[in-house]
């Protein structure tokens, strides 16, 4: 997505590129980036959560028109929940689950291998 | 501050090594080559954000009953008018965190109906007729053809600034 934005951007278009992983984003380097430290899958704001979306999207716009400079990125106040749990959940990797991803990982090579064979 | 993060480091999760590790525990050898650059292109807006036409752009796919290939997901991208607004996305092929969320949600990730509350207060000018959708692909060659279908569809629907909303 950072790919389109940059390719927008270099052809005439203003962009503002909304989202939660920040590291990727910034990695590729775009325009502007509206930044909400959020699990995957809601960056414009929690399910339900009208006035949070409101704000999210507001502040994606508002980047529009104040970024002075590429590679500017601001982030929205909004914090998912007091814990934080999610951050250290999401594609886990321990003990308790490497077996797991391991059968997981030779699953999908078989399936790979079958679906090669049966292409030829 | 939040009882599991911890003050003195970085305290936004770091995709491209979360990534890395969890598919090197199912045994691929070679990580994924993100793409990387060190400066990005800025285009100014030359009228007043009050004045202009917001497009969006999704990572996810057209929803279609009874349809295992949405499109989207086949990995061409596609344009589709934004109203009426579509009342779910098709989000099973993307990596997101199921644990923690749901998508049942649209306007969590594809805002079309704020955006129209936006136009309504004054904050920007007019929604484009379209939204626009652009899968998630490994190839960046592919991805750069998808870049150039957005290019042409933003220009004929006039849009003046873009949103690109990663699921």
């Amino acid at each position: 997505m950072s790919l389109v934005a940059r390719h927008l951007e270099a052809t005439g278009t203003t962009t503002v590129v909304g989202g939660s992983a920040r590291d990727i984003v910034e990695h590729c380097a775009v325009p502007r980036f509206c930044f909400t430290d959020f699990p995957l899958g809601n960056p414009c704001g929690k399910p339900g959560d009208v006035a949070m979306q409101t704000a999210i999207v507001g502040a994606a716009l508002d980047l529009a028109e104040s970024a002075t400079a590429a590679m500017t990125t601001v982030q929205t106040p909004h914090r998912w929940d007091e814990r934080g749990a999610w951050r250290t959940n999401f594609m886990r990797v321990g003990p308790d689950n490497a077996d797991e991803l391991r059968r997981r990982g030779e699953e999908r090579l078989a399936r790979q291998r079958a679906r090669r064979a049966a292409d030829r | 501050m939040a009882a599991d993060v911890d003050p003195a480091a970085v305290t936004f999760v770091r995709y491209m090594d979360r990534s890395r590790d969890f598919y090197a525990a199912q045994g691929y050898d070679r990580p994924y080559r993100w793409a990387q650059h060190d400066d990005a292109p800025f285009r100014p807006l030359d009228r007043p954000l009050a004045e202009c036409r917001v497009g969006v752009v999704t990572t996810t796919s057209l929803h279609r009953e009874d349809d295992g290939d949405a499109p989207g997901a086949s990995g061409r991208a596609f344009a589709q008018a934004a109203t009426p607004h579509p009342s779910r996305m098709f989000t099973e092929h993307l990596e997101w965190d199921r644990d923690a969320t749901h998508t049942d949600d649209v306007e969590t990730f594809l805002p079309l109906r704020r955006l129209e509350e936006a136009v309504a207060a004054g904050t920007i000018g007019s929604v484009a007729e379209r939204f626009y959708g652009v899968p998630t692909l490994y190839s960046h060659r592919r991805t750069a053809r998808n870049a150039e279908l957005v290019e042409g569809w933003c220009r004929e629907d006039g849009v003046d600034v873009v949103l690109l909303i990663p699921l």
